[in-house]
């Protein structure tokens, strides 16, 4: 395709036409992205040059679960160096939010070869990549007439917005949750769309949890109160790499191993970073059998009677027999389960879970002595124990372990949950209401394109409705990458996806031609955030809340608008432009957004200019770190939790009848107590002798589940490489290094060795988000672990069993 | 003036997040092929397989950020035929372009991969303590880029008075050889100079 002349676009996020051709000197072939030699403001290693003429306060807004702040520093309109949170002396409480290697490499995300520059429609089959370059007229006009069409069509409930957290952090920007963005907003105005529920991070726990605990979100003490632990347990939880910001919660563990003395034992099929420097003990365990090893702690518990029965007997229910909810039959108490008098007949000894989770017997039987003991002792989980087929219970089972102990409500202790964090009240994005009330599984949506209105409430777990009205006909993707790259089986869902007879329009606004992009029917380029005006406020750590004021860095690149002018301009071409807008313009919101901030955090400075200027507000935690459930358990009776017991539900009568009324697939469970539950795909599956080997996919310094997957300086230091333990390599005459080819019944993918003994033999881990790169017979190139997962759900949350798959590698 | 520059590593905080070799790579524009400062992984340990099905192991890993030691006694200085490679006024090893002919000698010398071939200059280019911003009293960029602090530059004698001297633990090299403006805290997974135990597990990235 021949490249066009650069176009005056006479509209918000027009491109100067000198800046243009300075950035576009090196385009070439498709308009979609430049080649090699984009411009990337480099200057010689050793020039007197002065790197800028100002510096100007960003941020990082991605999912990791921190938030950081950036200084970028700009000449001629071009950024030419990253440094991060200078400020003050660090001193703890008040200390630098310093960025990890993601947000530092930001001057090569921003200026990446590629990066979109205009709007374009799909040209040939859905899902091959092919684009045509159109103006932003066409684009909009295109894209308000679809979505008018399929409403009038299809209804409202037709229109889904994918889950997206490509820029998580922001406020006026923000892509996640999907029903507080600017796309929402837009739909809002024009009689709503198709809610979700559930995130891909943390759908099994944030709905089994509250069924032991009776709230909406657990809460778990902060991870700066281990100060006061004797031993601190982490299930499947790697804050090294999962949170890793300097201003975070990782940066709270070493301060708190500084001035305190707990021991920390780090449980995970792979010895982690968190494992290798914070830890004191790594204990392997085979992937989705938390729940067994934890029924044999609580065996060992009971047997030698090292529970806290005071604790047990004031404030939970279902223990034993004598504290069952009525109605249901006797046996079903925790304590039948786990001495083998209930159903199942089995004790959950430590010989029995040994030969499960793979943690020898001895090893379990000090375990459980070791946490019983310790008081306080933290325990938490991560996110992976429950990102299971059976991941509902392995994260109710990990809160039993502070439940028997009495770990619950007391400082230096916890719920089993993921730690809290302390933060500072912000303004929202103000946007309206959902006229719309039914919701799916947010990893239902290729469900719902293929089989939508045969989806139901006791089968699929669709809420606010019996049935669905529609099938998905209209996809809003804005800063996301689960179309393909995070969602999973990528072969199938590419299938459902290139069939534009089913799903029938396709937006993706982006920064990059990611592997989502390559299945938009209409590519829209948006601005980084550092070529707008935006507030971070949501910064994560123990002790310190903050809110970084990001200033527009530099002008939008090439011919990219925020998402606010994108969505503005939709809502005028269908009539509801007033009512998006409300009269402001993007700028005017900014302004009106930190204001209405102002009346919450009244010491912010007077002005936005010089909130701009100081970059980040901290604010330290005055008090000691707090503790939830703390009141409740001083005194259940008069402080009860929102369970219909008002104590923690050990076994939870509202699960039970689910799982008695629900239609659940052949081996599904949802059971009252957290239960060792073996699945497919799991450890004992007969799959085993074609797929011998389980695959998780761990989180990886290299980027934030996608973000930053394309950045090359990443790509250098932390390379994408397939963990395998020296034995199963040895067996297959692997060698550190080589390409190797990880596959199932689902697809292949080849990606290079990395051969460690840091890796439990039996166990493979391809670490998520690479970018998916199928080649000609659909393997894949990109290292991407969802070509390998199933979109079968986990029962209750129906949420995304990522961590569960059988697989084989081979030398490639 | 600074009289003897030194880098200080705790063990204990490094988690190998990789950070300073970024910021390095931004502050100094390095190309594809050079890093001036590296994460080495050492780690090491078997695993045996029980009949029941369960393991035991005695697996250990550990990081070390190493960039240029500014040594006492630099084998690149000794090794350069051009006098290019020199210890400056204040302890910083450094290159002097005008003299140096990219004979890439100091490269082979340095046992810590300190001087980096810089291929579209044909000279040799190595970590210079952020000279400049040691000016403006500022940190080098990868230590005031450390998440978690486990970074330190200051004096040598300051740094020891806080820390002790060296201890040189696997993979290292005896620190006889250089002496190395080195030094660190050991952590529980450190191995002793001179250990078989492990092996470098990235050594396509260092």
């Amino acid at each position: 395709m021949k490249e066009k002349e650069a176009e005056q676009v006479d509209a918000k996020g027009s491109v100067k036409r000198r800046s243009f051709l300075k950035w576009s000197a090196a385009l070439g072939g498709v308009a979609a992205v430049s080649g090699a030699g984009m411009f990337y403001g480099l200057r010689p290693v050793e020039s007197d040059e002065p790197v800028s003429d100002k510096v100007v306060w960003t941020s990082c807004n991605v999912n990791c679960g921190s938030r950081c702040a950036l200084r970028a520093h700009v000449k001629d309109g071009v950024v030419t160096r990253i440094e991060t949170d200078d400020k003050g002396d660090d001193a703890y409480g008040n200390h630098q939010v310093r960025a990890c290697l993601r947000g530092r490499s930001m001057r090569h995300r921003i200026y990446a070869p590629d990066r979109l520059k205009y709007p374009m429609k799909r040209v040939g089959k859905r899902g091959e990549g092919k684009f045509k370059r159109i103006s932003w007229d066409e684009a909009l006009d295109g894209v308000a007439k679809s979505l008018g069409d399929t409403i009038n069509k299809w209804g409202n409930e037709s229109v889904y917005l994918n889950y997206g957290t490509g820029n998580l952090g922001a406020v006026l920007s923000k892509s996640w949750p999907t029903g507080s963005t600017p796309v929402a907003r837009l739909m809002n105005t024009l009689g709503g769309y198709l809610n979700q529920y559930g995130t891909y991070s943390d759908a099994q726990i944030d709905m089994a949890l509250p069924y032991t605990f009776g709230d909406g979100w657990v809460r778990g003490n902060t991870l700066s109160d281990i100060v006061n632990s004797k031993l601190v347990v982490l299930f499947g939880n790697n804050p090294a790499v999962t949170r890793m910001s300097g201003g975070g919660l990782v940066h709270d563990i070493t301060q708190a191993r500084k001035n305190g003395y707990a021991k920390i034992i780090v449980i995970d099929p792979r010895f982690t970073d968190t494992a290798t420097t914070l830890a004191d003990e790594w204990i392997p365990v085979k992937p989705g059998t938390d729940a067994a090893l934890i029924c044999a702690l609580a065996y060992v518990m009971i047997t030698e009677d090292i529970v806290d029965h005071d604790f047990i007997k004031r404030c939970t229910v279902g223990y034993d027999e004598e504290s069952m909810p009525e109605g249901v039959p006797a046996g079903n108490s925790y304590k039948s389960y786990i001495l083998g008098k209930g159903k199942d007949g089995q004790p959950k000894t430590p010989e029995w879970a040994a030969k499960i989770t793979g943690v020898p017997a001895r090893r379990i039987v000090q375990l459980a002595r070791e946490i019983a003991q310790a008081k306080p002792c933290y325990i938490s989980q991560g996110w992976a124990v429950q990102r299971q087929a059976n991941g509902e219970q392995n994260c109710r089972a990990v809160s039993m372990l502070p439940i028997l102990t009495g770990n619950v409500g007391v400082q230096g202790g916890n719920t089993g949950a993921r730690e809290s964090g302390y933060g500072v009240p912000f303004a929202k994005f103000p946007v309206l209401e959902n006229p719309v009330k039914t919701a799916i599984s947010c990893f239902m949506w290729t469900d719902a394109i293929e089989r939508g209105t045969e989806m139901t409430d006791l089968k699929d777990g669709v809420k606010g409705r019996k049935k669905l009205k529609a099938p998905i006909k209209f996809i809003w993707n804005y800063a996301g990458n689960c179309l393909i790259n995070q969602h999973s089986d990528c072969n199938r869902t590419s299938e459902i996806l290139a069939d534009d007879s089913k799903c029938e329009t396709i937006v993706v606004i982006d920064n990059f031609m990611t592997p989502s992009a390559k299945f938009a029917d209409y590519l829209l380029p948006a601005t980084t955030n550092l070529e707008e005006d935006d507030f971070a406020p949501q910064g994560f750590a123990s002790e310190m809340g903050y809110v970084i004021f990001a200033e527009k860095v530099i002008e939008p690149l090439f011919e990219s608008r925020t998402i606010y002018d994108i969505c503005a301009g939709v809502a005028e071409r269908l009539g509801a432009g007033k009512k998006y807008t409300e009269g402001r313009t993007r700028e005017q919101w900014v302004e009106y957004i930190y204001l209405q901030s102002r009346n919450k955090l009244p010491d912010l400075p007077p002005t936005l200019g010089e909130a701009f200027k100081m970059g980040i507000y901290k604010s330290k935690n005055p008090g000691l770190p707090p503790v939830p459930y703390k009141k409740f358990r001083e005194d259940p009776e008069n402080n009860p939790v929102k369970s219909p017991s008002g104590k923690l539900e050990i076994f939870s009568k509202r699960l039970w009848e689910i799982g008695k009324t629900w239609e659940l697939p052949e081996g599904d469970v949802i059971s009252g107590l957290p239960e060792y539950v073996p699945t497919w795909e799991g450890v004992s599956d007969p799959l085993k002798k074609k797929y011998p080997l389980q695959l998780i996919g761990h989180h990886y310094k290299q980027r934030t589940h996608s973000t930053y997957g394309n950045v090359d300086w990443l790509k250098k230091v932390a390379p994408q490489e397939l963990w395998i333990n020296t034995i199963d390599a040895a067996e297959r005459g692997i060698a550190h290094g080589d390409e190797v080819k990880v596959f199932n019944n689902r697809g292949a993918v080849i990606v290079k060795a990395k051969v460690t003994p840091r890796m439990m033999p039996g166990v493979l881990s391809l670490p998520e988000g690479a970018w998916y790169t199928p080649g000609a017979n659909g393997t894949d190139k990109g290292g991407c672990v969802n070509v390998l997962t199933t979109l079968r759900t986990s029962p209750l949350a129906k949420g995304n069993p990522q961590h569960t798959n059988l697989v084989q590698v081979e030398k490639a | 003036m600074i009289k003897r520059p030194a880098f200080y590593i705790d063990m204990d905080a490094c988690t190998g997040c990789k950070t300073c070799m970024i910021a390095c790579i931004d502050k100094n524009d390095l190309p594809d092929n050079v890093l001036f400062r590296r994460v080495t992984e050492y780690a090491g340990g078997d695993w045996v397989r029980k009949s029941d099905g369960t393991y035991e192991q005695d697996v250990f890993a550990y990081y070390l950020s190493i960039s240029c030691n500014h040594c006492e006694n630099p084998i690149c200085v000794r090794s350069c035929p051009t006098q290019a490679m020199h210890k400056d006024e204040n302890g910083i090893v450094s290159v002097d372009h005008n003299k140096c002919v990219g004979c890439r000698y100091c490269e082979w010398g340095c046992p810590y991969s300190a001087p980096q071939y810089l291929s579209e200059k044909g000279k040799m280019g190595k970590c210079d303590l952020c000279r400049d911003y040691l000016a403006e009293g500022k940190e080098p960029a990868c230590v005031s880029a450390c998440p978690l602090r486990a970074l330190e530059f200051g004096e040598y004698e300051d740094l020891v008075a806080k820390y002790g001297k060296l201890q040189v633990v696997a993979p290292l090299p005896d620190s006889s050889i250089t002496l190395p403006n080195l030094l660190l805290t050991p952590n529980r997974n450190a191995q002793p100079a001179g250990s078989r135990a492990g092996k470098i597990r990235n050594p396509e990235e260092v």
